[in-house]
């Protein structure tokens, strides 16, 4: 009987830590991914609006940041807040909760 | 030291969680489950037990935080019946599919519509294809024996998967008997602490369980039926050492009864088992060659026990006390489908009985008998699933 323990599998999607493996013996008991950039992708090729901060109004307040389910908002040292546009999928969500309006969404091609 | 206690199988269930030394305890109360958690609660109140209790909102909210507690490596104990039960599914796949070593009694209560407190095995058997190892019981202090094997079995590196440790509810659940608690060095001794597989650590963060392709699905699922198999080889094994320990064993597999030159084995699960050998014993008094085969592991079904036994036999009657609607019970398919690649198969009759609750005697087990008899001399069954004591 055989017994694997503690291999990581996102091996199995990107050639992770561990590498492809090549048998059933190799694999682990249950998939385990551990933290990698963009696993899946940049994801940010889905984005169909894209938001942009006016930062002649952005107060720092953090709320985009707080809010942004795909942790695609950069917040600095001094709290100023930079997009990631490599994996925002523009969901909007950050242009919704900004209380000063300083964030506004614009389609793609335009 | 052992101490012998006069105490219901849902108390008995919560001595056998503290003595295990479980550490977190995720729960929602539900009749005719509850007083297993109620006495664990007390336990961890007083401080005799050192475990974390989770009160949640839901079933399936138990079952996250239990697989939550069993990812972070540490023993983990749930308990539901019914509804509670059926609200679990989807997170049963979860803690199968992660490989996550949960015990959990279910004191068996029938599904509503129409709305029952009462036993039967539908919510369990129901959960057949969840990939969790099922136990099922026939007196408290199997229940309390059980709970201590099963985490042995399932923390079995071999293994890693969880059980459900079932009972039937008010039968065993609120009913009194002896039960001897055996001495916690001894179980200490017996059950080691848990050492995980994996374990969530923030030092080392990762996900578990995540999406895989069609191209990786397959061997998951392939290293989990080689898990049961692996638990159907170690579960005698574990119950004979567990004799070894304490002096009290099972059967491993099945509970068999005075099978060895019986014409006539009955077949069954949970209680009626105990009903069943009053039932031999009454039919052998009168010169019958009757046996009795308690089914004590459903999932992994006991497929080569069950040809083994069949071998001498003539006929196999099933009682179950569940249906699986449009077909026939579960125990009468499985035991079917187990004798199909024997050559000289008996015949086989099978039984519905004590649907939500419904007493299931030894004298009902002794009439089931005399009919499957009678079939047996006429060489044939006359009708593929009898429902007992129905009203006309």
């Amino acid at each position: 009987m055989r017994v694997r323990l503690n291999l990581p599998i996102n091996a199995l999607l990107k050639g992770g830590k561990m590498g492809v493996p090549k048998t059933r013996k190799e694999m682990p008991l249950t998939p385990i991914s551990y933290p990698t950039l963009g696993s899946m992708g940049k994801t940010g090729s889905w984005r169909t609006f894209r938001p942009i901060i006016d930062y002649s109004k952005c107060t720092k307040c953090t709320l985009c940041w707080v809010y942004c389910p795909d942790a695609a908002i950069t917040r600095r040292a001094d709290d100023s807040l930079e997009i990631d546009y490599d994996y925002c999928k523009g969901c909007g969500i950050c242009a919704n909760e900004c209380p000063v309006k300083a964030i506004t969404m614009q389609r793609e091609e335009e | 030291m052992a101490q012998i206690i006069i105490d219901t199988a849902n108390h008995i269930a919560g001595y056998a969680a503290k003595t295990a030394r479980v550490k977190v305890v995720a729960a929602y109360p539900i009749t005719p489950q509850t007083t297993i958690v109620e006495k664990i609660a007390e336990f961890v109140e007083s401080g005799e037990m050192e475990a974390e209790y989770i009160r949640v909102e839901s079933e399936h909210s138990a079952m996250a935080a239990c697989i939550g507690a069993a990812a972070a490596g540490v023993r983990t104990f749930t308990a539901t019946s019914a509804h509670g039960l059926a609200l679990m599914h989807e997170a049963l796949h979860w803690a199968s599919g992660a490989r996550l070593p949960i015990v959990m009694a279910v004191v068996n209560r029938a599904m509503g519509a129409p709305w029952s407190i009462w036993p039967d095995l539908s919510d369990s058997l129901s959960q057949r294809d969840t990939g969790w190892i099922q136990f099922y019981c026939a007196d408290n202090q199997e229940v309390f024996d059980t709970i201590i094997q099963a985490y042995r079995l399932c923390e079995d590196e071999r293994v890693f998967l969880p059980a459900m440790v079932c009972l039937e509810g008010f039968i065993l659940s609120h009913t009194y008997m002896p039960v001897k608690i055996h001495d916690q060095e001894e179980v200490d001794a017996f059950l080691p602490p848990y050492k995980s597989g994996w374990i969530l650590d923030v030092n080392n963060p990762f996900s578990h369980a995540n999406l895989v392709s069609p191209e990786w699905y397959m061997e998951f699922r392939y290293m989990i039926q080689e898990a049961m198999e692996n638990a159907k080889r170690l579960i005698p094994e574990i119950d004979k050492e567990y004799g070894r320990h304490f002096g009290l064993q099972y059967g491993g597999l099945i509970d068999k009864y005075r099978c060895e030159d019986a014409e006539l084995i009955i077949c069954t699960m949970g209680t009626m088992g105990c009903e069943a050998k009053i039932a031999v014993d009454n039919l052998r008094r009168e010169g019958l060659k009757v046996g009795a085969a308690r089914i004590r592991v459903y999932r992994p079904f006991p497929v080569e026990e069950v040809r083994k036994l069949a071998e001498q036999a003539s006929i196999i009657a099933t009682i179950d006390r569940h249906i699986s609607f449009g077909m026939e019970g579960f125990l009468a398919s499985e035991i079917k489908a187990s004798l199909y690649h024997m050559k000289d198969k008996p015949l086989l009759a099978g039984f519905i009985a004590g649907l939500g609750g419904r007493d299931v005697t030894f004298k009902t087990i002794e009439g089931i008998a005399k009919k499957s008899l009678k079939w047996m001399r006429a060489g044939r069954v006359e009708e593929e699933t009898v429902w007992v004591d129905l009203r006309g």
